[in-house]
């Protein structure tokens, strides 16, 4: 190529990382009590970042305690004026710190700096802001004249958006007068242990969130926990599966926002290049690590081919390699585990008789990293077309009219997301109605705003968050 | 819902026009009509969010330099005016040959670009440099005039010289949807354009200014770009720069996929110019990133990718200056002409 961009690294010099981490409980960083630590790698590298606390049941029943306390004598009967004007200085702070977090974000988590700059952490503060909003107008919310909060939520949240899925959580449990016990992912922990900072420095009361870093023991003794009033999980759909069973018989009510495996549908009237966008936006954003990534392309036949030549095409200029450059558009995979997933459902699709095509991409020698991919002949019957990968692999399928596109994007266990690619207004409307996903997105994908619920149909879950729907999960209504 | 099951008759079968469908399109005025209207959409959200996202990338320190020359190298240097004068334009042909008299490192620009009149003296000005001499023509830049005169105007040019002939296409025509008017005016000034065989120098190179400032959608801008381009457009180029928009990011990103398409179709290579408002160097890389990700390393060439600017040129040279020294200098330590 006659136009090398030169390395353009974002600078890691703001942040300030410490070698070891505490918990969050009750405003302060304490120590554990039962728990142990483990180390968080950046999966770009493999180089250890921090020390981080596996906090115990001991340490969870602290966090809880310290929770329903602040919840009874200060957040629960704060008026909602007040408690917007934390929410709103909250936002604020994100908002001055966001270089800092997007760096952390991206050195933790793997993903491109392009995306945690101007996706993840822009959305962080406009979720804050968004409900903050809703903090002294709940009366009008459509859940009755004054509805009232539940009491504490256990929330448990994975690690491919680590601080957004925080903010998707903390934001309306918080707005609606609820305490909050969050346990990040054990992979990404280290933004929200960047936001316990700032809810100090926002002088947010102790015990209205609480931060509880570790692995699935930790969340399953916070999700168990009997003082816990409301779960709000986002995750795997075996987890959430465990999740359901385990509060069942238990007042506690239950948000699940799970796994997915959604279509993205290409008509032969698509505006063809912003649909080739579409398709990489699809399932290249975020190295593929969307529960709503477009992994399923349902391309109508009679022009599949061209599409597919111009979509490799497109998937030769997509730039992989170091997080914190700016010009990254796919990052690491987020850890050895997730890596090895891909790895074994990829081979999977080859014994199954699909054809496999790589970018033509350089890997970095040490960390976890996956080529951007695309599986063709792909049909129903495969394992990638039914299971999610969640990792940069495209399962290609097509289709020849527009019922047979709907019964195919509905022939799965999931039912999160879905595309629509046509110039035709009429046939995108038709389409939305007949598709089982919880969001449907036309003529783009993969687009976020505080003011849109999002959740899903069957296996992906139940609940809605973002928007006035996501109030009523924390709410008595 | 009336549409379930809906099959198709129409017989869409390819996204991109196909070799044979090229050759139909230009036998009657209806073929031309259907096979612009069958060119596939252009989403204005998807277009401009891609034109965005590219337009973050950070070229730094090589990268810049490279690009920067490259864009130096790529500039027709533009002066269009009413108050244009013979020693006007003898300055500008001055800057042309050596942009930084005091670096004879720094590239020349491609070439200079002025009204019919001036080309004699831009001709002598600029002598054996290799610097190329691009007319506007046409009754540019509104294209208001009768055909005979646009020719009239057109041969002036190419007699006086010139090797390259901006036109401006008749943008009543295009609106009115009659694209066959719009595609005889192309042919005919590429006619216009020759020179006779043994003659000194081959024929101008037609450029063919869409005005998309004027076409406003980009649907409109894909249909021009491949009309012009069915016309024996040599580079289709974004504005006079008299009307404003002028050379938008996602409308130079719309005309580059027209030309890499076109040459998966024909197999012939059209150049893309945008010009007007292009004044900073950050807006001249952010259009070689777009060549570079969009019609790739074969347009990044003076020979296929023009910016027709004025006041970006002395703003490359302050970056070029900057990079060197690693000082900002004033603007009086860069020329003005």
């Amino acid at each position: 190529m006659a136009f090398e961009y030169a390395p353009a690294p974002e600078s890691r010099s703001i942040v300030d990382l410490q070698s070891s981490y505490g918990l969050f409980i009750d405003g302060a960083f304490v120590d554990t009590t039962d728990g142990r630590s483990f180390k968080s790698v950046s999966p770009a590298t493999e180089e250890v970042l921090a020390e981080i606390t596996e906090a115990g049941p001991g340490d969870v029943d602290r966090a809880v305690k310290a929770a329903r306390r602040a919840h009874t004598r200060v957040w629960g009967p704060m008026s909602g004026a007040e408690r917007a004007k934390y929410l709103y200085r909250i936002a604020r702070i994100l908002q001055e710190r966001a270089r800092e977090l997007a760096v952390l974000e991206s050195l933790d988590n793997g993903k491109p700096i392009k995306e945690s700059r101007d996706v993840d952490v822009p959305l962080v503060a406009a979720y804050f802001f968004y409900y903050a909003g809703w903090a002294d107008k709940l009366g009008y919310a459509g859940f009755g004249p004054n509805p009232k909060s539940l009491g504490v939520a256990g929330q448990v949240i994975p690690w491919n958006f680590p601080l957004l899925m925080l903010a998707w959580k903390i934001a309306p449990a918080l707005a609606c007068g609820n305490t909050v016990v969050l346990k990040p992912a054990e992979t990404t922990s280290l933004t929200a242990l960047a936001f316990a900072e700032i809810c100090q420095q926002a002088d947010l009361p102790p015990g209205v969130v609480n931060i509880v870093t570790g692995a699935g023991d930790t969340g399953r003794a916070l999700v168990e926990h009997d003082d816990v009033d409301k779960v709000a999980f986002t995750g795997s759909t075996e987890v959430g599966k465990a999740i359901a069973r385990a509060v069942a018989g238990t007042d506690k009510k239950v948000t699940l926002e799970l796994g997915g495996k959604a279509a993205n549908i290409v008509f032969d009237d698509a505006p063809i290049d912003q649909a080739i966008e579409g398709i990489v936006n699809g399932i290249f954003f975020n190295q593929g690590h969307v529960c709503c990534a477009g992994s399923r392309l349902l391309v109508q036949e009679s022009v599949a081919d061209e599409v597919l030549d111009r979509l490799k095409r497109r998937m030769a200029t997509l730039r992989v390699g170091d997080p914190l450059d700016k010009n990254t558009d796919v990052g690491a995979i987020n850890s050895a585990e997730q890596l090895a997933k891909i790895r074994a459902l990829s081979e999977v699709g080859e014994a199954e008789g699909a054809e496999r095509w790589s970018a033509p991409c350089e890997l970095p020698e040490r960390g976890f990293w996956f080529p951007p991919t695309i599986f063709t002949g792909v049909s129903q019957a495969h394992r990638i077309a039914r299971e999610e990968i969640f990792g940069p692999v495209l399962s290609v399928l097509t289709f020849r009219t527009p019922a047979e596109a709907v019964e195919k994007a509905n022939n799965t266990p999931f039912g999160l997301s879905a595309g629509v690619w046509t110039d035709k207004g009429s046939r995108i409307l038709w389409m939305a109605n007949q598709l089982r996903a919880g969001v449907v997105w036309a003529n783009t994908f993969n687009r976020f705003d505080p003011t849109s619920p999002f959740g899903g149909y069957k296996e992906s879950g139940y609940g809605r968050e973002g928007g006035r729907h996501g109030l009523e999960a924390y709410l008595n209504a | 819902m009336g549409v379930s099951g809906e099959t198709y008759t129409d017989g869409v079968t390819s996204v991109l026009p196909t070799t044979a469908g090229v050759d139909e399109a230009t036998r009657s005025e209806s073929s031309l009509r259907r096979f612009l209207h069958g060119l596939p959409g252009v989403d204005q959200v998807g277009a401009e969010a891609r034109a965005a996202s590219l337009a973050t990338r950070s070229i730094k320190t090589t990268a810049k330099s490279w690009a920067i020359d490259l864009a130096i190298s790529m500039i027709d240097l533009t002066t269009l005016e009413g108050q244009d004068t013979p020693g006007k334009v003898r300055a500008l042909c001055a800057k042309a040959k050596a942009p930084d008299p005091a670096d004879p490192t720094c590239p020349q620009v491609a070439a200079i670009c002025v009204y019919p009149d001036m080309v004699p003296i831009a001709k002598q000005a600029l002598g054996s440099s290799g610097i190329r001499v691009a007319s506007v023509a046409t009754a540019f830049p509104s294209g208001r005039a009768a055909l005979d005169i646009k020719l009239a105007d057109t041969a002036d040019a190419v007699a006086a010289g010139a090797d390259e002939i901006d036109m401006v296409i008749d943008r009543g025509a295009f609106l009115s949807g009659r694209y066959q008017a719009v595609f005889d005016e192309i042919v005919a000034i590429k006619e216009a354009a020759a020179r006779p065989e043994g003659a000194d120098k081959g024929s101008a190179h037609l450029k063919v200014i869409l005005e998309t400032g004027e076409l406003v959608t980009y649907d409109n801008v894909r249909r021009a770009s491949w009309l012009a381009m069915l016309a024996g457009a040599d580079f289709i180029k974004t504005s006079t720069g008299k009307i404003q928009p002028a050379a938008t990011l996602p409308v130079t990103l719309v005309m580059l996929e027209a030309v890499r398409d076109f040459r998966d179709t024909t197999g012939r290579q059209v150049g893309v110019k945008p010009a007007g408002g292009i004044r900073t160097s950050k807006d001249a890389i952010r259009n070689l990133v777009l060549v570079n990700e969009t019609a790739g390393d074969d347009w990044l060439d003076p020979d296929w990718f023009r910016i027709g600017a004025s006041s970006l040129l002395n703003d490359l040279l302050m970056q070029r200056t900057k990079i060197s020294t690693g000082r900002y200098s004033g603007p009086d330590y860069f020329t003005l002409d």
